[in-house]
């Protein structure tokens, strides 16, 4: 228990996640706070009941006890000390949740879209980046996010901060990450079947490298199939479309190309490159037999060399 | 006044499966709610169980994400609407509240036994949505993901709504019951504590459920008339769904928990055998809880969008709601100041009771904290912190009072070796199971997660092992219930020498409770 | 407690101390569940508000479609029918059985009569194509012109459910007046009943102009 305590005071950072934006540390030494208040009044409540238990147990079937109803003092004090402990909490809390809330004016703008079951970030020259929200370090980055769907809320622990996504209107992040790497993103309001595949990951990179990724200078020299199995890992692809033969919610990837699909309206036509990238764009038209129609559609979603690269990709895997 | 016969008493009054169902005695009515919760409550924790097992490993480990998500949702409406807001007012304020006051009956009888039918046509209904498609929106039905998903909403919320309905009409019985039936003698000031709290529970019912039922109303119009109040498709708001539900639902919280806070003050001082400590501050912090809990609710939506003020004033007040509940402990700590302890069963559950609500308690203070919330809000934090005050705290005070109330419910003595074993392992096994789940929540694992990362894997293992053991010890506590009934020895009238009316009449009690009306002319715990 | 025979004094029940206790227990009884109702009510006057709040126009242009005299009209009706209520409680109570069921009876037709112009009103706008929220096909609407529909009927449409309860529970305590259960001894079913009744007339002032006369 000394330990514990040592460690939070020490590094104010007990069971927390790396503390990788600036506000992190001012997030943990709050923690640290209600951390070492609740130990001890823990204790206190705990060991206390235990003695009382031991001194106080029942000797004979006749013993009597004493007779104490009230006394105002102990009352007074044990209703008071809380209550400041709690306003001092209160205090503390409002003060870090204006940090958390208020991004500096100079803020580098984002734009996020979040849809079932999937992560979207858009930049200010137009550039769609799936699953990956590069960012500078050291620049606060705001993120203006709003969902296309349901409610959704975008979480990043490292950094300590949260917000709801809500369908028809925007809300708004901000954050300043010290050190260059990669931070998890989570979806933390239920939004239905694939709720905990809706993942994404930050990729904090120094303002120099972002600077070129963003004006689309970084060289991709990897093959279009490459490039497609990227594609699939970062739209979410695999939540529902396996590559090893197994049937999910839809069909699978694996040797796909060249089948004829029969479909639920009775009509059927061959897998080629026409039939993959309708299925991608307009993926209502038309259903497999034996699946349901709740692949959302990604016209307008993925760029065409997106689509491109998937479809090389797909045809790819043989059986 | 009707004196009873030798040996005749409220079990034996009338017999056949068709006076139970026609009772309309509140004690009959409260076991038959004890019947059904207990049912409700095997299957919402086989639903646990199923959860806690298909998060052992990394990935798909028992059934699909699809499945999974239902099953937490039909977990947690069950053990919300149909075990913990019924669990201790319905069956042990229905059985015992007339009798501590010495009243005969509840003030409306009819519609006392109309509430259980009630409970058992909500249950019905909300369970039938299982045939409708299921449903996997979590027990709290957000807009607008609830009106897209399975029509099976409709049935489980419309079952809630009826629920609701009875869950008020009890209120309101209870409510009018203590203004007005109390014997001769019985001042407010006399009533005990577990009386208090469930008068506090019923203003809450009566006050809170109408918006929750009117909230399921709109999601069922919303539904099947396509009114759109909570779809941002039409113009509506989603977040004015959630201030809704929460207005009802965080009272509702305090429904679970004010009369488990009365069971463990009756508790304390029958097995310290001494008085109460701190009468007044114990039974007006109940009333207080009550009042504040109003408004609080927006302590749910620290990250959904309101305004700064908004969370501000939210947390403010939310902090107030800690000040009576830790006078409550203490005064139960001082109360076994200079007792005479005796570790029966019911206070070992009062005991382990006060360990799992302190920490469920401090940890509450934390997610109130706003600045903090924002990193614990729909984490596995929060998963811990509520199952540390609904199971560590209601369903360890309803075991507490299971125990001390079976002798006189039944007139039959349980095996205290037995009863002690199971207390061992739920104690054991609950904070086995849900401590890991503030470091999982701490690390960033978000609740209501089919599959997680690979490195929460070893905390969530150590959570499900710990489930089983929860499982074990509720299994030798229903052993020990049914070998009482079956084999159990005669109980004496008072058996634990406790000072309030219910101990004062025959085990089991007679059909009118007791023989003669009884009058009072000091405190409920007069132990000297 | 059977129905009791005509002239035969009320048998109060076996958990209260007299006749009184129960009639003032009852009488608490039923105000808390009028509680309940407001509270249901409020909190889909709570809603309203905030939308009108968010869109005045949209909510004025619906005002303006509702036709103001036949919602005056109704008022006028409840208002009366609160009137007869009242009376048929103060005939009973003198142990004037005839009076009382005839004004029982007003009130009763009274509450058809205002079902009956609701009815004008709703079929008129199903007419014109002006439904709730997602069904809503009329012509020369703003936009969300169906949000302020949607809590015309929510609010409208659960206040009828109440009338036609309420003149459910009328016409049952007609029949137990008819038969000779209540009298000046006993007549807490009538007055729970009333109360019920005043109510339901209570909301719908407040609705009235909330929903009529915003425009």
């Amino acid at each position: 228990m000394l330990s514990l305590l040592l460690t939070s005071l020490g590094h104010a950072s007990t069971f927390m996640p790396p503390q990788a934006s600036t506000i992190a540390p001012a997030v943990d030494r709050l923690y640290a706070f209600l951390l070492i208040i609740s130990v001890l009044a823990s204790i206190l409540v705990i060991a206390g009941m235990l003695y009382f238990i031991f001194k106080y147990r029942r000797k004979s079937e006749t013993e009597k006890s004493a007779y104490i109803t009230h006394n105002h003092l102990a009352e007074f004090l044990w209703s008071f000390i809380p209550l400041v402990l709690f306003i001092v909490a209160f205090v503390w809390g409002w003060k870090v949740y204006h940090d958390l809330r208020f991004a500096p004016e100079n803020a580098y703008e984002i734009f996020v879209r979040g849809q079932q079951w999937s992560w979207e970030f858009e930049y200010q020259n137009g550039h769609k980046s799936p699953a990956e929200l590069y960012v500078p370090v050291g620049r606060p980055v705001k993120l203006l996010m709003t969902s296309s769907d349901v409610i959704h809320s975008f979480f990043i622990p490292s950094f300590r901060v949260k917000q709801d996504v809500l369908p028809g209107r925007y809300s708004s992040i901000w954050f300043e990450v010290k050190e260059p790497g990669e931070y998890q993103i989570f979806c933390t309001e239920y939004c239905g079947l694939q709720h905990s595949s809706m993942l994404a990951k930050v990729v904090a990179v120094p303002q120099k490298d972002f600077d070129m990724w963003v004006s689309g200078k970084a060289v991709s020299n990897l093959s279009p199939e490459e490039q497609g199995h990227k594609t699939y890992i970062a739209r979410n692809c695999n939540s529902c479309h396996s590559i090893d033969g197994s049937a999910v919610v839809g069909p699978t990837f694996k040797g796909n190309f060249g089948l004829t699909r029969q479909f639920e309206d009775g009509g059927s036509a061959v897998v080629d490159e026409n039939y993959l990238r309708e299925s991608i764009l307009d993926s209502q038209k038309h259903i497999v037999k034996g699946y349901t129609k709740v692949m959302p559609t990604y016209e307008g979603v993925l760029e065409d060399k997106e689509v491109e690269a998937l479809i090389a990709f797909i045809k790819s895997l043989k059986n | 006044m009707a004196t009873s016969h030798a040996g005749e008493n409220y079990i034996n009054h009338e017999k056949g499966l068709w006076s139970w169902l026609t009772t309309l005695d509140h004690k009959r009515i409260g076991i038959m709610y004890m019947i059904s919760v207990m049912a409700f409550f095997f299957i919402g924790g086989m639903f646990a169980l199923a959860i806690r097992l298909e998060l052992f490993s990394v990935g798909k480990t028992i059934v699909e994400a699809q499945t999974y998500n239902q099953m937490m949702t039909f977990h947690g409406t069950i053990m919300v609407f149909m075990v913990i807001v019924p669990g201790l007012p319905a069956v042990f304020g229905n059985f015992f509240l007339p009798i501590m006051i010495g009243a005969k009956d509840v003030a409306f009888p009819r519609l006392n036994l109309l509430s259980w039918y009630l409970l058992m046509l909500g249950a019905t209904i909300a369970v039938s949505s299982m045939f409708f498609g299921g449903v996997d929106t979590g027990w709290t039905f957000y807009t607008p993901y609830s009106i897209k998903g399975s029509i099976g909403v409709i049935n489980m919320t419309l079952g809630a709504f009826i629920m609701g309905m009875s869950s008020i009409l009890t209120g309101l019985n209870f409510i009018v019951t203590v203004h007005k039936l109390r014997c001769p003698g019985m001042t407010m000031n006399r009533i005990p504590l577990f009386i208090w709290a469930l008068y506090s529970t019923a203003i809450i019912q009566v006050l809170a459920t109408p918006v929750l039922g009117i909230t399921l109303l709109l999601l069922v119009a919303e539904r099947v008339l396509g009114v759109g109040i909570f779809d941002p498709a039409l113009g509506g708001d989603p977040v004015l769904y959630q201030h809704f539900f929460w207005f009802y639902s965080h009272p509702a919280v305090y429904i679970m928990i004010l009369p488990a806070l009365g069971v463990v003050s009756e508790l304390i001082t029958t097995y310290s055998r001494k008085t109460i400590f701190g009468y007044k501050a114990i039974a007006y912090s109940s009333i207080a809880i009550a009042a504040v809990s109003f408004f609080v609710w927006g302590h749910h939506l620290f990250v959904s969008g309101q305004s700064e003020v908004a969370g501000i004033l939210f947390s403010f007040i939310t902090m107030l709601v800690g000040v009576p509940t830790a006078i409550k402990v203490f005064n139960w700590v001082a109360t076994m100041y200079r007792g005479s302890i005796q570790l029966k069963t019911p206070m070992l559950y009062a005991i382990g009771f006060m360990f799992v609500f302190t920490i469920g308690g401090v940890t509450g203070i934390m997610l109130a904290t706003v600045g903090m919330d924002v990193h614990f809000h729909d984490t596995y934090f929060v998963v811990a912190h509520f199952h540390y005050v609904m199971v560590g705290g209601t369903l360890f005070a309803l075991m507490g009072a299971i125990f001390h109330w079976l002798p006189k419910m039944f007139g039959k003595m349980h095996n205290e070796a037995m009863a002690r074993l199971s207390f061992v392992f739920v104690f054991i096994g609950f904070n086995v199971t849900f401590f890991p789940q503030f470091i999982l929540g701490s690390l960033g694992m978000p609740r209501r997660y089919f599959d997680y990362l690979p490195e929460y894997e070893p905390l969530n293992r150590i959570s499900t092992m710990g489930s089983w053991v929860i499982a074990l010890g509720f299994i030798v506590g229903l052993i020990t219930i049914i070998h009482a009934l079956l084999k159990g020895k005669q109980a004496p009238d008072n058996p634990w020498g406790s000072t309030t009316l219910e101990w004062q009449t025959k085990s089991p009690p007679v059909f009118h409770n007791f023989d003669s009306t009884p009058s009072v002319n000091g405190g409920p715990y007069e132990y000297r | 407690m059977s129905i009791a025979k005509e002239g035969e004094v009320h048998h109060f029940a076996h958990h209260f101390d007299d006749a009184d206790h129960e009639y003032e227990s009852t009488k608490q009884g039923v105000w808390l569940f009028m509680v309940t109702e407001v509270l249901m009510f409020g909190a889909l006057l709570v809603g309203y508000l905030i939308f009108k709040g968010l869109y005045p126009e949209v909510f004025e242009q619906g005002g303006d479609t509702l036709n103001w005299k036949l919602g005056a009209t109704n008022t006028v009706v409840l208002i009366f029918s609160s009137l007869t209520m009242a009376l048929g409680i103060y005939y009973i109570r003198i142990d004037d059985r005839k009076k009382a069921l005839l004004n029982l009876g007003i009130t009763l037709i009274c509450g058809f009569i205002f079902l009956g112009i609701k009815y004008i009103e709703y079929s008129h706008k199903f007419h014109l194509g002006i439904f709730p929220g997602k069904y809503f096909h009329a012509e020369g609407f703003m936009p969300d012109a169906p949000l302020y529909f949607s809590f015309y009927y929510m609010l409208t449409g659960l206040h009828g459910l109440h009338v036609v309860i309420g003149m459910g529970l009328i016409a049952w305590i007609m029949i137990r007046v008819a038969r000779g259960t209540y009298s000046s001894s006993y007549w807490t079913g009538v007055e729970g009943v009333g109360i019920f009744w005043h109510l339901v007339d209570l909301v719908w002032i407040y609705l009235f102009p909330l929903l009529y006369l915003v425009g």
